[in-house]
This record gives C-alpha cells, structure tokens and sequence, in this order.
C-alpha cells in the first residue's frame, strides 16, 4: 500500500505529476468536486494542530468526500494506552485514506506499516511533515516559476525546524541551488542534515547568523519560528525565541522578486507590516497547501485501487 | 595468561581492543550456562592488542552483531578441539534488535513490543540510523 512518510517517497517525476493536478484543480475546481464521492479521509492528530488538520479536512470536503477523525490524542484511544499500530489496523476498517500527526518520530511509519489503506504523514514531531514540503513546493513553482537556479534562505530554527529540513531534502534533487543558513549558534541545522544532503548533493550552502547580510542574495526567504514544544527547557526557549524578526526595514535590502515563505504559524518572527508587501508569500502557501493535499488524497486513492 | 582450548564451541578473534566487552554485552552471553572466556588485551603481531572471546558450547552466535561492533573479527567454528570453519564478517545492512534508539521522541520509547531497528546510511563511516527517526545508533 502506497503511503507518504517522508517527501524523498516521492520521485521528482511524481511532483510534477501532483503539481499539475494541483494546478488543474486549481484551474477547473468542479471537475474534482466529486472525485472523492463516498471515500472518508481519516484525520488522526495526536498533537494539536489547526492548519494542517483544517487543510486536510477543507481539501477532502472539496474533493466531494467526507472526514472522520480527532484533534488531541486526550480524545483518541492512545489516551487508554493504545499503541499506533493498532490504531492503523482499527481505523483501516473505517476510513480509506489516513493523515496522521503524531509527537513521536516514525509514528505514521509505524501505521503505515501496520495499516491496509494509504497512510499520509501529516508531521511526526521534529522529524518530517511532507505535505508542508508540497505546499512550498507549489508555492515556490507558482512563484518563481522553476525550481533550478535558485538561492534559499532558511531562517530561524533549523534545528529542529522539520519543514526546513524536507524543504531542504527536496531542493536538493534540483540544479543550480544555493542555500544560505541563517540561524543562531543553538539552532543550526543538524550535521548529519549537511552531510547527507548538501554534501552529497554537491549543493553548495553558507552558514550566518545575520539575516541582514545575507538579505541581499536571497530569491527565497524560508522564515520559521522557534518552537516552545520542540524544547526540554523553557530558558533556552525564552532565550531564542526573538532571534530574528523579519520587518520592512530588512526587506529594503532584498531583491523586488524575493519571495518570504514561513509554514506558519507566526509567533512574532515576520511583523505584521510585512504582510502588504508583494513578496509575502506566506498565505498563499496556505491555499497552496490545500490543493496539493487534494492532488496527494486522489493519487494515494487512486493507486490503492491498483 | 593461558586459557584453555575449547573442544566445541566459538572462538571469536581478532576483536578490536576494548570492544570485546561491548560484543559480549551485545551478544548477551550473560545468559548462556556454557563456559565462557572474554580475554582483553591479547598481545597480537598484526595489531597491536585484540580481544578474544571463548565460548564453550554449542550454540549460535549473531553475525550480524559481531559485524556491527568489528567487521574485522574473525569467527573460528571449533568441533572435537579442531577448527572446521572459519568466518568473517562484514558490516549488516539491518541491525534488528541489536542497539536501541536513543531519541526520547522516536516512536520506540513508547511503541509496545516494537522491533529496533536500524540501517547503514554510511559504510565509510560506519553509520546507523533508525528506520523511524532517523537517528544514528551509537
């Protein structure tokens, strides 16, 4: 059973297949109105979450299906202590498609391991969150138009910033990519990350702690917020959380054509001012988002058919 | 420092100095009733100092583990006192229930009666992960 658990489960081709799809959706929304007609998508979110559950939701009712599911793990049977395999084996008598969220790395492996129907992974603590990566994937095509020859900022906590490093994984099998890492000390982007993506790939990357500096370069700005949940201590928290704020008067220094993305959502590290500007992205990502979950939802039902 | 010679069993050889007791831990001959010897810091002309484990029994042992520990450990298969195998071993692809993953927030700290288990994502460098979170063995 075809599942997505990690972005690199997807080939490049099968991007730009879901692409399309996404596009056309976009183009001609009633000819997908009924695709789903009778399918329930089942939204298992033990850790809470507004956007991704609610993006999920919104593209299965408009791909004319229904949903089935829970928002906190305190209303899920994982509260009486039940494992996630056997959460996937029960709700695969329910539902035909899966979109889990999980705190624990490798919980929506583990369903799909365990599972009869397509299992998405809808973020799996700091570990991987694909359909982010396919929303700025999208974003990133509607924008700029290709996905070669362009220099990526990433900002804020690279650390432990999931979308960073499946933006990061996804990137990397295209040409002519620059990344600049912009984070503090604390918050740089794990070894292995460098390693086993940029070095293997050859893709050539600097690392800074000022976002000023580095402003100028960028076609892509890849903002992220430092996140409370991903810490075992608050000091180290408070003591990071403002590292960086994006606001009009850094962006005077960027390119006209920039683009600021941020997988939201925002605590205080893009000011609201930012918002007006052309070159903020970040909402579109949003809708972007949607579409590519329903052109994901029909390929993994669409295969499991096969 | 003599210890005797086995009549049947395994000798594992050539180990590594100063891995020898992490092997046995690994292996978990603790629970074997068989006699069994871990010799350190064997003088050795090809390297140096190696470490020797004996046991004296028949029963089998995990190559995979052995592997993963030191490729370069050599195994003797002994019967009637005389060896009749030798072996050598290469670094596992998988290690199924060999290491344990670390990271408080992989699955496997609270997953009930999950398998461990771990790939080499780099042979150079020696390089486990974990096939859920992705976190390297050490």
């Amino acid at each position: 059973m075809r599942s997505l658990i990690d972005i690199l489960d997807l080939s490049v081709s099968e991007i730009e297949e879901l692409i399309a799809t996404a596009c056309d959706i976009i183009e001609n929304p009633q000819k997908y109105s009924e695709k789903c007609k009778g399918k329930k998508l089942a939204t298992l979110f033990f850790e809470p979450s507004t956007r991704t559950r609610l993006s999920f939701e919104a593209a299965m009712y408009e791909l004319g299906g229904n949903v089935i599911g829970f928002s906190e793990s305190n209303s899920s049977s994982a509260a009486k202590g039940e494992s996630v395999s056997d959460t996937a084996k029960t709700i695969s008598c329910y539902a035909d498609i899966i979109a889990m969220r999980h705190p624990k790395e490798g919980a929506p492996f583990v369903a799909a391991n365990s599972a009869t129907i397509p299992v998405i992974n809808a973020g799996d603590g700091g570990h991987n969150h694909p359909t982010q990566t396919l929303a700025d994937l999208l974003t990133i095509h509607r924008e700029k138009g290709r996905f070669d020859n362009l220099t990526i900022g990433f900002c804020g906590d690279l650390k432990f910033g999931r979308t960073v490093h499946s933006l990061i994984n996804a990137m990397s099998r295209y040409s002519g990519i620059n990344v600049v890492l912009i984070s503090p000390d604390e918050l740089k982007l794990p070894g292995y990350v460098k390693k086993d993506v940029l070095d293997k790939n050859n893709i050539p990357y600097t690392e800074t702690r000022s976002l000023e500096e580095a402003m100028p370069s960028l076609d892509i700005l890849y903002m992220t917020r430092v996140q409370r949940e991903r810490f075992f201590n608050e000091e180290d928290y408070l003591r990071l959380k403002d590292s960086y704020i994006l606001d009009t008067e850094k962006l005077k220094n960027a390119k006209s054509d920039l683009s600021v993305m941020h997988p939201l959502p925002r605590v205080n590290e893009i000011s609201v001012a930012v918002d007006n500007d052309p070159r903020a992205c970040y909402f579109k990502q949003v809708l972007n988002g949607k579409y590519m979950r329903m052109a994901l939802i029909l390929k993994l039902l669409e295969e499991a058919k096969k | 420092m003599r210890v005797d010679s086995i009549l049947n069993g395994t000798v594992i050889d050539h180990i590594g100095a100063g891995k020898g007791m992490r092997l046995f831990k690994l292996l978990e001959l603790e629970k074997l009733e068989c006699p069994i010897a871990i010799i350190k810091n064997v003088p050795s002309k090809k390297m140096g100092r190696k470490d020797i484990i004996k046991i004296d029994g028949d029963v089998p042992v995990d190559f995979d583990v052995i592997g993963f520990v030191d490729p370069a450990a050599t195994i003797n298969i002994i019967a009637g006192g005389k060896i009749i195998e030798k072996k050598t071993c290469c670094l596992p692809e998988v290690l199924k229930n060999v290491v344990r993953c670390k990271n408080p927030r992989c699955i496997t700290s609270v997953e009930q009666e999950i398998d461990h288990i771990f790939k080499l994502t780099d042979k150079e460098n020696k390089i486990y992960r974990c096939i859920y979170c992705e976190t390297k063995a050490n």
